[in-house]
């Protein structure tokens, strides 16, 4: 018989206010085994604990009841409490009276009563409970960041300073995600490219540090400490190794309508190609779609004026297998598709861009060199319309767009306002708005100048649609401020356009079990508290694949992410979750219906020899549970139609209990 | 086939062409428009109040009728579509309305937007199937080019009317291509013609109208096709340019070879 003390958290008055604390306490005094029942303001607080520790002393306690908080809050803290004290930490149960009951009734008889019944549960589950001991196992002293981009650059560094491997895996033929593509960052105006290629060097040089590019995670297994990883290299058709990156092959290549995915298709490139000039790796890339020679095996130019001999057309996909102790997603973002957006006439016409194709259009290195020339003529336009939220902070209902704001969209259209004004002061700049968001440091400081210095004409309300006529486009709107429907003729019309999460993410989070919210956008383990790091143990995220942010911010949470990876591998071994799964070797009937559940690969099927009643030897077939791939989800216990299955500290029986304290 | 048919109000008196060739090329297409018998006015605008009921009973009484035939709820008139499609989305998902509606009406079986409503156009491109007019297209309008004014009651609201994307329909143009003819594409397509402010501010519809005739004009169309009277009405009332205007079910007549001159 078990003796178990009963603990009633008043929480404050979060508990108290619709509890009858002192009641629960009371009537838990009479429940077969309970010798000890009391309440307290705050049983997490360290006198709370002491509180504990006394009565088991005191009272030869032998398992717990908390009735508290939900155990995703607090259920370590007592557990610990019970540890210190002699208890199996397992042998302690919270009974959840705050979320699941006080939080949601009104009516304190109401919320009393079922706060009793739930530790009623509890204790029924206690008498149950068995000691369990967590096994231990191995860190691999390696991580993995998939995505190259700043904040993928970011977190890859910051590990490898501090003494660890770290692989970057990227799907692009050079690292350097969308901050390669922008021209310049606010608030300080400085070049993205000037901040960010000396990282993207930095990184490549780094001997902590290697670089897939032009590769993709196709597999992912094993559990936190011991992540095993298939990465496919695409074939690129060129020695990674040999190629010199001289970009004489580019030049050469007879194939010229390749469209330039890197300035978002606004002009082309060859069928072999390197993106921009600072790429890393430098080296060429052939695009299978368009390479003549790899599509009708006639051609075969780039090998001829390659000096190097690193041209290879007969390079095959590689599948590479590594092993991992942390994996930080940091697949970024893209500009949502505007097809559902006609209004705007996107699709209609060439002068309606995205920002992202402003930035283009404004840099140095892209299509027009850096001269603000309209796509349709190449002439320089007058005026210029921007306009705000295209596809963010759409309601619900709409069915287009996305709820959310995208965050970073108000201060690089003023960015673009500004800059437009300052290179081209004949240009009349307009900016529709539903609101102008600019919190951050120097942020808004840099709005007003955009407004007060540089004359951009700043209109309160969105546009219903554009219109294009002759080689303008007409952009009606409507001014919320003035009251006014407004007409304006214009040259050129730049769409902030929302961004939503890269669709390799969802198929990211299904490899790595790690959730994502309805937007797809990764879910953290607390939107507060652990903000890097996803619920699945060992997943940690990095940038805009958690939800919009603005470079400063991505870089500071790629920095975060980093640490709690470093504080991972500085582990030499890693305690796991006691409570998984076990088979009862008696029962199973060697189906494999466990093995087809698992979704972490945990189960699999032996021979083994058992001893018959009659004292023969029989060979049978049965489930193998390895403990540490294990996570406990239980869904094997769900599918073993022989009851075989069981988990550790929720089997059958316990749950069983609970419910039969709780129908009582 | 019989599908249920609610001709609406205008459609007995100014648009008789809409109505008569509408039912006549049905026909031909192998559906046979059985018009409801009582209907009354679909009250002309589909009303926002939410409290409003009494103005959309006839609605309800339509799409009863409809449903104990077990027959779709066909009509051309744009206006009658969008209040009879809006009803039907309130008597599905606002049972506050549906109850009051049933209360008022007394129906042996309740209704809870069972019956399901289409345009003419939906019936051609959903029911009888572009490919099908083809087929039955004798007179090919080759040389036209022809531009589709949806206006706004066809369309919108783009979520409960769901026959379309409101910013980029392409219905009337598949349409217009079945004939035989080709459509033009031009911006002012899904604009309001300015439609019952034709009563107090005939400058504004003159406006709203001009650069719908002008966007096509401007864009190369020789026609403009729409379903809606109110449409062509002002269209034709209100602005001096140069480009005639007819309903879908006159060209559709025309190609079928069922016009008569």
């Amino acid at each position: 018989m078990q003796r178990i003390g009963v603990f009633v958290c008043w929480c404050g008055s979060n508990i108290a206010a619709t509890v009858d604390v002192k009641a629960v306490a009371e009537a838990l005094k009479s429940e077969p085994g309970v010798v000890f029942s009391t309440d307290y303001q705050y049983m997490c607080s360290q006198a709370g604990q002491d509180l504990i520790k006394e009565a088991i002393k005191e009272h030869k306690l032998t398992g717990l009841v908390i009735c508290s908080c939900s155990p995703r809050m607090h259920e370590n803290t007592f557990r610990k409490v019970a540890a210190d004290s002699g208890i199996n930490p397992y042998m302690v149960e919270i009974a959840n009276i705050r979320e699941q009951c006080s939080w949601v009734h009104k009516d304190k008889a109401i919320g009393t009563e079922k706060a009793i019944i739930l530790a009623r549960a509890a204790v029924a589950k206690v008498h149950l409970n068995t000691p369990l001991t967590p096994g231990e196992s191995e860190v691999t002293k390696r991580a993995l960041v998939i995505g190259g981009g700043i904040a993928g650059i970011q977190t890859a560094l910051d590990i490898a300073d501090a003494g660890y491997k770290v692989d970057i895996v990227e799907t692009k033929p050079t690292i350097g995600g969308k901050m390669a593509q922008l021209d310049k960052t606010f608030p300080t105006l400085d070049c993205a490219a000037c901040i960010l290629t000396p990282k993207m060097v930095e990184v490549a040089q780094n001997e902590n540090v290697r670089i897939f590019s032009y590769s993709e995670v196709t597999e992912v297994g094993g559990f936190v400490g011991n992540f095993t990883v298939k990465i496919k290299k695409k074939a690129r058709y060129v020695k990674e190794d040999v190629c010199t990156g001289c970009g004489l092959c580019t030049e050469k290549c007879p194939m010229k309508k390749v469209p330039n995915d890197f300035n978002l298709g606004m002009n082309n490139k060859g069928a072999i190609y390197i993106p921009f000039a600072q790429a890393v790796p430098k080296v060429a890339t052939i695009d299978p779609n368009y390479c003549n020679m790899l599509k009708n095996g006639k051609c075969g130019l780039c090998a001829k004026v390659c000096t190097a001999g690193a041209i290879d057309y007969t390079q095959k996909d590689e599948i590479i297998e590594e092993k991992y102790g942390a994996i930080v997603a940091a697949t970024g973002y893209n500009p949502i598709s505007l097809d559902k957006f006609d209004e705007f006439a996107y699709n209609q016409s060439k002068d309606v861009i995205t920002s992202l194709e402003f930035e283009r259009l404004t840099n140095a290195a892209g299509p027009t060199n850096g001269v603000l020339l309209r796509p349709s003529d190449l002439k320089h336009p007058k005026t210029i319309v921007f306009v705000q939220c295209v596809g963010s902070r759409c309601s619900a209902d709409a069915s287009k767009g996305k709820e959310y704001c995208s965050k970073i969209c108000c201060m690089y259209t003023a960015k673009h306002a500004m800059l437009t004004r300052d290179k081209y002061p004949d240009t009349d700049v307009y900016v529709f708005y539903i609101d102008v968001r600019t919190p951050g440091k120097n942020f808004d400081e840099f709005y007003r100048r955009a407004v007060e210095e540089y004359g951009v004409h700043y209109i309160k309300g969105m546009v219903g649609k554009v219109i294009p006529e002759g080689d303008k486009l007409i952009v009606q709107g409507s001014d919320l401020l003035d009251n006014k429907q407004l007409k304006i003729e214009a040259d050129l019309v730049v769409l902030a356009a929302a961004i939503e999460p890269d669709k390799s993410a969802r198929n990211l989070a299904t490899m790595l079990t790690a959730s994502m919210d309805t937007n797809d956008f990764f879910t953290e383990a607390h939107p507060k508290l652990r903000p890097v790091e996803s619920p699945t143990a060992g997943i940690f995220l990095s940038g805009t694949c958690q939800g919009p942010k603005d470079i400063p911010e991505t870089v500071s949470q790629a920095g975060a992410a980093a640490s709690k990876v470093i504080g991972l591998l500085a582990k030499d071994k890693l305690k796991g979750n006691p409570c998984v799964a076990h088979s009862d070797e008696l029962m199973c009937n060697g189906c494999s219906s466990c093995e087809r559940v698992c979704p972490y690969k945990a189960i699999t099927y032996v021979d083994k020899e058992f001893r018959m009643p009659d004292r023969t030897t029989k060979v049978r077939r049965v489930a193998f549970v390895n403990e540490a791939v294990c996570q406990g989800c239980g869904a094997c216990t769900v599918a073993c139609p022989s009851g075989a299955m069981d988990l550790k500290g929720f089997k059958s029986k316990q749950i069983m209990a609970e419910v039969d304290a709780i129908c009582k | 086939m019989k599908v249920s048919y609610f001709p609406g109000c205008t459609l007995k008196n100014k648009a008789k062409d809409l109505d008569k060739y509408a039912r006549l090329c049905a026909l031909k297409l192998g559906v046979e428009l059985e018009e409801i018998e009582n209907w009354q006015c679909c009250g002309g605008a589909f009303s926002m109040g939410e409290d409003e009921i009494a103005s959309k009973l006839s609605s309800v009484r339509a799409l009863q009728y409809a449903k104990e035939k077990d027959q779709y709820l066909v009509s051309v008139c744009s206006a009658c579509h969008n209040v009879l499609k809006q009803t039907n989305y309130q008597m599905q998902n606002n049972s506050d309305f549906a109850f009051k509606a049933n209360n008022y009406l007394a129906f042996d079986n309740p209704y809870n937007g069972e019956t399901k409503v289409i345009h003419y156009l939906e019936l051609l491109r959903d029911v009888i199937g572009f490919d099908k007019i083809k087929e039955n297209t004798v007179n090919p309008l080759k040389d036209k080019k022809i531009a589709a004014y949806y206006g706004c009651l066809l369309l919108r609201p783009s979520k409960v009317l769901a026959m379309d994307d409101a910013e980029n329909p392409s219905i009337m143009e598949d349409f217009i291509k079945a004939i035989g003819a080709t459509p033009v594409v031009y911006p002012y397509r899904n604009e309001c013609c300015g439609g019952y402010a034709t009563l107090e501010d005939k400058n504004l519809v003159n406006k709203k109208s001009g650069l719908v005739k002008n966007s096509a004009k401007n864009n190369g169309a020789d026609l403009i096709i729409t379903a809606c009277p109110l449409c062509k009405y002002n269209l034709e009332k209100n602005n001096n340019t140069d480009i005639p205007v007819v309903y879908i079910t006159e060209l559709l007549a025309e190609a079928l070879g069922l016009k008569e001159e």
